[in-house]
């Protein structure tokens, strides 16, 4: 290695790292706000999920003093009912997840040795949604006009208009959009996890953080896209009357339970885990030594999150299922207890084998770990469908969901707060207010939710915003009333530690804990997540390898410059960490920012039936997207290769699955995937509950379907061979043939539009002309996107953009066809066949 | 105004209370029902086998933080992520599951091996409940928000929604069981023990959630079966004077009085409202005062009910309707 590295003399190594500060720096002024930096973008994230979180306890402290006594009448019906489903999913949407996206945009780079997320635009993205959404939806209640229907939205108290006001078309369109925001953070995050670690982070050696991160990331995008697809029929149901809920017309409102919780018990994982990545970075630092049972740990995270799908009907246990299917999902719900003990005793172990400095993190580590048992214990307790018959839907849930996500989620947050504070302003955080906080916090807590446990077997129903006096909840109540407010005193403490002023307060020393992982090189007054990217053998490389920091620092390792002008980091196998690729990624910019408030205005618009608004924002972001895509994307370098440093020259372009671009489109689409099968699982749910599927409907012209599948199939053909004769370099017969394709594109659509509509089928009259007529759409929708695509393509090969040997657009569209034909094959052959075949 | 509605309200619930009338229970641990037994009795084996669990690992836990300073061989302390994170619970929990799976069946047993003898139809709506009586000989038996069933013999329940989701729970007599629209549920219950007892809805079903209730009532065989018979019949009280003032107000477009013109299906069946432990479905007690402040002011009392509020009629009016109303009984 040393033979490789130039002696540099202080003038050059100077000039060396102002080029890369100058690359890194952030936009000053109001221009800071189009910063994509990860740490800018993590910052503002997890500030403004916090600030939801403490919005929404505000809404706890309301309901809490409204149940205080009996017959209370501080909040009318109408806005508990509000405050509850507010508080809800703000918690759950616009807090729990999104923390995690924060916290994870901000560390993965410097933890993972790399400089950047791989679409750092995309994050901004994704925060600039999230920010637009949760206010939309938070400030609602100020016009009286929230969700009420509870976090759940179960139909047909939200979808039938009777009952619901323009609340659920708020909570549908706006969480909607923020389910998208939380999509395109999932699929950077497993991106960057699998493609950007740095040389020599074998997947074995991936600290623990980032292992959860992928497996979480991997759950939202199997998670999300069944409530998306829930949503959408809701929203059809809402909007347009498609009866998919409706019982009087072949609707059922259980399937949009089945859908929400196919989501909604994942969620509870896609929260809890993280929250243990945190414990499984803090344990070991403070425990000084590396974690006892490594593989036993991310076995156990696979394994609760691939148990968690298949969970969610334990919420629906009272809803009147064969017996079977409750003995089933009690046992699995059960099993799932397994690797979430794991979890707990490999922390135990790693302490009873090191020797543990007990700090402020610790404190509210193990502290949230005493609480997360309980909820534990309690859950294994509900996932029993008899017990559950008596304690669904009654304070006692309430407790054991608070005790899992508040000591599972919430304390393990704090502590990661205490923990990485010196990451963002190289300053700790105050020992003895930690301490205050964590006792009230830990006090104020079981004083509020112990006693609900009691209150719900004594009969305590959830979501009542008063109860009368005599039936011996008032003592109860109040207690809770009085541990809430104790339990709000330790989050105002942790605030006021965050929030108050430290400037008098000196420098803290680099890496305060001695903690062995890569993200305590970084240094909060630099912008570039690690000043040159190392070469790891580790998993705990500041323990382990001697010198590293200083060496990183001193800008002995890859791409210590930036020569070029360029952010750039490397992009390396997933499996060995091999360096294969510099990155460039993209910088500065406000097409993020227009793109994101225009989609947001298009869904806001939606909401209030400004159909014109709703085109123009929708006009808007097309444009900004396609704008953003045209200057930020698949450019082609300067110059072929680039020399990284250490003697190594890496290519400056990769196309097909070498690009982080390919990995993202296959990651998305898999998503999309899952939003098309919870489709098809409609059609066929509705199939299984019916005996007379159809309702005596014409269905749709079997051989209009079968024309459109073939068509399909033949654009997809040509999309497959455009791309095979542009790499041998005939460009105009690639043109030709994507042009060819989109012509095919537009005959499908149109026949396959043909195949509904030759029979007259019309979606408001049953549920199963609406099912068919949702798929089509959905292919339809796909096609029209797939089409812009193609002319998207043709339009960067006539502008030189995209050449023989730079075909990473073409690569990425046809991959996305790979998915529109599985779409397109399936829907007409079940929409055209199936009925017949029955 | 709302302040001395809901006062009033709760106040004459607990003059109700303190009147010596009989008091309901609403509490799991307090079964007096079969099912709630045997899920009172997993719930007291769980509570101890969990308390046990929580103070080892918490203990554990805290001896590692705290108190352990011998650095572990890193073999034992795999062997205790194996034992305490695997095996152990491994065991407990396939043990416990056994238990509530044996359980099962014979909580819920339905229709072919014993049929029950008396079935009743219960139907949600915001935010009562509609009860329809099936007994094995004679004709159906309307009723609402209110639930008779003979000790020691098994009941089966129809469970229905008018409107949106629902669900039936009386806390000691069992588990609860989803009303939800287009599908219609069963459940069969028994009580064990005689007694009055209160079942919340358990269904977020909108506004006035809270405010929905219903008594049920169980009863020795005997006087359960001369009680339906007497169901049955118009009561005694439906040709008294305020049952003219009832009718020329127009509340028979929506309640149904046996006896009279009043045969409107929109709201509960008032035929024996005297007889019943409440009104406004199980939140005011059954008195005079009560129901002639319901008549005038629902809309407080009950937020988003569809009854409307007729405080518009003469007070003296509202009081002989509501003593014309406490004697059908």
């Amino acid at each position: 290695m040393s033979a490789a590295v130039k002696e540099r003399s202080p003038e050059e190594y100077k000039a060396q790292e102002q080029r890369l500060r100058a690359v890194w720096a952030n936009p000053t002024g109001w221009r800071y706000w189009t910063s994509v930096n990860n740490y800018q973008i993590g910052l503002w994230y997890g500030s403004a999920a916090f600030a939801f979180m403490l919005f929404a306890g505000v809404l706890a402290l309301l309901m809490r003093l409204q149940l205080a006594v009996p017959d209370n009448d501080f909040l009318s019906a109408d806005l508990f009912n509000q405050a509850f489903t507010l508080h809800g999913t703000v918690m759950m949407f616009l807090f729990a997840v999104p923390i995690f996206e924060a916290v994870a945009i901000f560390l993965l780079p410097p933890m993972l040795g790399a400089r950047e997320m791989p679409f750092p635009r995309l994050g901004a993205f994704s925060f600039w949604s999230f920010l637009l959404g949760g206010i939309f939806v938070c400030g609602s209640i100020f016009f009286n006009a929230a969700p009420s229907a509870g976090w759940f939205m179960y139909p047909p108290l939200a979808t039938d208009k009777e009952f619901s006001g323009i609340g659920a078309d708020i909570w549908l369109l706006g969480l909607s959009f923020i389910e998208v925001a939380s999509i395109a953070a999932a699929v950077e995050l497993i991106v960057g996890i699998m493609k950007c670690r740095a040389p020599g982070m074998r997947i074995n050696l991936m600290p623990l953080f980032a292992w959860y991160l992928l497996i979480v990331a991997g759950m939202i995008l199997f998670a999300f896209p069944p409530l998306i697809a829930g949503d959408l029929l809701f929203e059809m149901e809402r909007m347009f009357d498609w009866p998919f809920f409706d019982a009087a017309r072949g609707g059922d409102p259980l399937l949009w339970q089945h859908l929400f919780w196919i989501f909604g018990h994942p969620e509870v994982y896609i929260i809890f885990l993280p929250a243990i990545a945190l414990m499984a970075m803090i344990v070991p630092t403070f425990s000084q030594r590396p974690i006892v049972g490594y593989s036993w740990i991310v076995l156990a995270a696979v394994g609760t999150g691939f148990l968690s799908f298949g969970l969610w009907v334990h919420h629906m246990f009272a809803t009147g299922l064969p017996q079977i299917s409750l003995a089933f999902f009690s046992a699995a719900s059960e099993a799932v207890a397994i690797p979430t003990g794991v979890q707990i005793f490999v922390f135990i172990a790693t302490m009873l084998a090191g020797r543990v400095i007990f700090s402020t993190p610790m404190l509210f580590g193990t502290g949230g770990l005493a609480i997360f048992v309980i909820g534990g214990l309690t859950g294994v307790m509900v996932a029993l469908a008899p017990f559950d018959w008596q304690a669904h839907d009654t304070y006692f849930v309430v407790a054991h969901l608070h005790y899992v996500l508040i000591g599972g989620m919430l304390f393990p947050v704090v502590a990661g707060l205490y923990y990485y504070y010196p990451l963002i302003d190289a300053k700790k955080l105050s020992d003895g207010l930690g301490r205050l906080a964590f006792w009230l916090m830990f006090c104020g807590f079981n004083i509020a939710f112990f006693p609900m446990h009691l209150n719900g077997l004594r009969g305590m129903p959830r979501r009542v915003f008063t109860y009368p006096a005599e039936i011996g909840w008032n003592w109860l109540n109040l207690i809770s009333t009085a541990g809430a407010f104790i339990f709000a005193a330790g989050v105002l403490v942790v605030v006021f530690d965050v929030l108050r002023p430290k400037h008098r307060q000196p420098r803290g020393e680099f890496n305060p804990w001695n903690a062995g992982t890569l993200e305590w090189i970084s240094e909060p007054e630099e912008n570039w997540g690690v000043r040159s990217i190392p070469i790891v053998r580790s998993r705990y490389p500041l323990w382990d390898q001697k010198d590293l920091a200083r060496k990183v620092n001193e800008g002995r390792y890859y791409l210590p410059d930036a020569e070029e002008g360029w952010r750039e980091g490397l992009v390396t196998t997933v499996l060995d960490a091999e360096p294969v690729q510099v990155l460039r990624v993209g910088g500065t910019s406000h097409v993020t920012i227009v793109s994101a408030l225009s989609l947001g205005g298009a869904f806001i618009a939606l909401t209030f039936h400004w159909w014109i608004a709703t085109a123009l924002a929708a006009i808007i972001c097309f444009c900004a997207v396609i704008y953003w895509l045209w200057t930020g994307t698949g450019e082609i370098p300067e110059k072929p290769e680039k020399d990284v440093g250490l003697g190594l020259s890496l290519p400056l372009y990769a196309s097909g699955s070498d690009s982080v671009g390919w990995w993202a489109m296959f990651i998305t689409m898999v998503g999309d995937g899952t939003a098309f099968a919870s489709l098809v699982f409609g059609y066929f749910f509705y199939w299984t509950i019916h005996a007379n599927f159809t309702a005596g409907i014409a269905g749709p012209d079997a051989v209009w379907s079968l024309v459109a599948a073939s068509l399909f199939a033949a654009a997809w053909g040509l999309m497959v061979a455009a791309r095979t004769v542009n790499r041998r370099g005939a460009t105009a017969t690639m043109r030709g043939l994507l042009v060819l394709s989109l012509l095919t594109t537009v005959a499908a659509s149109a026949t396959g539009l043909a195949a509904p509509l030759s029979p007259g089928m019309d979606p408001t009259r049953h549920v199963y002309p609406a099912i068919v007529w949702i798929l089509v759409i959905w292919v339809l929708a796909h096609a029209a996107l797939g089409t812009v695509m193609q002319a998207y393509c043709l339009a960067r090969s006539l502008a030189g953009r995209l050449t023989p040997k730079h075909d990473l657009d073409l690569g990425n569209v046809v991959l996305y066809w790979h998915f529109l034909l599985i779409a397109a094959v399936t829907t007409f052959a079940i929409i055209g066949l199936f009925p017949a075949a029955m | 105004m709302g302040r001395y509605f809901s006062l009033s309200a709760a106040s004459l619930l607990l003059a109700s209370g303190s009147a010596g009338a009989q008091t309901s229970t609403q509490s799991a641990l307090e079964s007096a029902g079969a099912e709630a037994q045997q899920i009172e009795m997993l719930f007291w084996v769980m509570l101890s086998g969990g308390t046990v669990i929580w103070l080892g690992v918490v203990g554990l836990l805290l001896h590692s933080a705290l108190v352990n300073r011998r650095r572990l061989a890193e073999k034992s302390a795999s062997s205790i992520i194996l034992w305490g994170g695997v095996v152990f619970p491994s065991v407990t929990l396939c043990a416990l599951l056994a238990y509530a799976l044996w359980l099962m069946p014979g909580l819920r047993p339905f229709a072919q091996a014993s049929p029950a003898a008396l079935r009743i139809e219960v139907t949600g709506r915001q935010f009562w409940w509609e009860v329809v009586y099936h007994p094995p000989l004679g004709p159906p038996v309307a009723s609402a928000n209110e639930i008779r069933l003979p000790v020691g013999e098994r009941v089966e329940l129809t469970l229905k929604s008018a409107d949106v989701i629902h669900s039936f729970w009386i806390p000691p007599l069992g588990g609860k069981m989803d009303m939800i629209p287009g599908r219609t549920n069963r459940l069969s219950i028994m009580a064990t023990k005689a007694g009055l007892f209160r079942g919340p809805c358990a269904e977020y079903c909108g506004t006035s959630h809270a405010l929905m209730a219903l008594s049920a009532v169980a009863m020795a065989p005997e006087a359960f079966r001369s009680w339906l018979a007497a169901q049955a019949i118009p009561a005694e009280g439906a040709g008294a004077s305020g049952g003219a003032l009832f009718l020329r107000h127009g509340c028979g477009s929506c309640h149904v009085v046996a006896g009279t013109d009043a045969r409107g299906l929109i709201g509960p069946d008032l035929s024996h409202i005297g007889s019943r432990a409440t009104v406004a479905a199980g939140i005011l007690p059954n008195t005079e005062d009560a129901v002639a402040s319901f008549i005038a002011r629902s809309d407080l009392i009950k937020p988003g009910s569809r009854m409307p509020a007729f405080d518009m009629l003469p007070p003296d009016d509202i009081r002989a309707i509501a003593a014309w109303l406490r004697g059908l009984r």
